[in-house]
């Protein structure tokens, strides 16, 4: 039962990483990556970190991916056009770089001597990785660690804040009346990434 | 299974993150491929946790996994403050460090 569910987990964590770069539509990308992290959670499950899976379930694939999904759809998510202007060369030399990295890491786990590493892992008990061994062990060895993360929150917190806070006199005060808005749909028109899709109303009053 | 085979799927997930970065132009993608890699990083983490029996990696995990979180959060808000400036959210236009 263990392999089949490892094979599903893999090839589903290794979909959703491709459909995450693939995908056209940043949207779509973002579920993709819902989907990747999900199998991920599946494959820490396998290997006895419950709680790290559920971590990754509930934290990572629930707040941060809605933190995701409410900028796609607040930016916009501008289909990128298929062409870049690094041209095709550009991008065969990154699928090279990407394949040769590929094969360092494979030498490197396969030639890395460890013989533990063609085994199922040390023989652990039915406590290993429970939310109370990591409890334990934030609170005991790492405790250091898992203040510095608060502390690392708190900081992220309070810039992310104040990077996306409204300037004053960084944009021009514009007032819009609600017919304006409701004519827009609600978005502020934006210049440059993508023009044709300001609205005519919109576009004929900024004329 | 044996440890090898989460390591390889590691290190798939890891070059695909790789190739998105250097392929792809849209900011909050780039973030996404970025999360991928650090997903990789905390495959390998558990992984080696499980192959030594002892919970010190699944803590490195979770540790990045905070590091993350703060990533997207400051990531996130520089993207905001982009497009509150009306600024294009492409990487290959936002080149003013560049000098």
């Amino acid at each position: 039962m263990g392999p089949v569910i490892f094979f599903i987990a893999a090839i589903g964590a290794i979909a959703g990483a491709i459909g995450t770069v693939t995908l056209r539509n940043p949207f779509f990308s973002v579920l993709a990556l819902v989907a990747h992290l999900l199998c991920l959670a599946a494959l820490f499950l396998l290997l006895h970190a419950e709680f790290v899976a559920a971590a990754q379930v509930v934290v990572y694939a629930g707040a941060v991916m809605v933190l995701y999904v409410f900028v796609v759809s607040y930016v916009g998510g501008a289909e990128e056009p298929l062409s870049s202007p690094g041209g095709p060369g550009l991008r065969a030399i990154s699928a090279l770089f990407a394949g040769a990295l590929f094969v360092e890491l494979a030498i490197a786990i396969l030639g890395s001597g460890l013989s533990a590493l063609g085994t199922r892992g040390a023989v652990v008990g039915g406590s290993f990785g429970s939310p109370a061994q990591m409890g334990e062990l934030f609170l005991t060895t790492f405790l250091l660690a898992f203040e510095l993360a608060s502390l690392l929150l708190l900081v992220a917190a309070v810039g992310a804040v104040i990077l996306a806070r409204r300037r004053a006199g960084l944009e021009p005060e514009r007032s819009i009346s609600v017919a304006e808005l409701m004519q827009s749909g609600g978005r502020p028109t934006r210049s440059g990434a993508a023009p044709e899709s300001m609205p005519e109303p919109m576009a004929q009053a900024e004329r | 299974m044996d440890i090898e085979w989460y390591l390889v799927v590691s290190a798939l997930v890891f070059t695909i993150g790789l190739s998105g970065v250097l392929v792809r132009r849209n900011p909050l993608v780039i973030l996404l491929c970025i999360e991928l890699m650090l997903n990789a990083g905390n495959l390998a983490l558990v992984a080696f946790a499980r192959m030594h029996g002892s919970g010190d990696g699944q803590i490195f995990a979770l540790i990045v996994m905070v590091v993350a979180a703060c990533e997207v959060a400051v990531g996130l808000g520089l993207i905001v403050a982009i497009y509150r400036r009306r600024l294009p959210i492409d990487v290959d236009e936002l080149r003013e460090l560049q000098g």
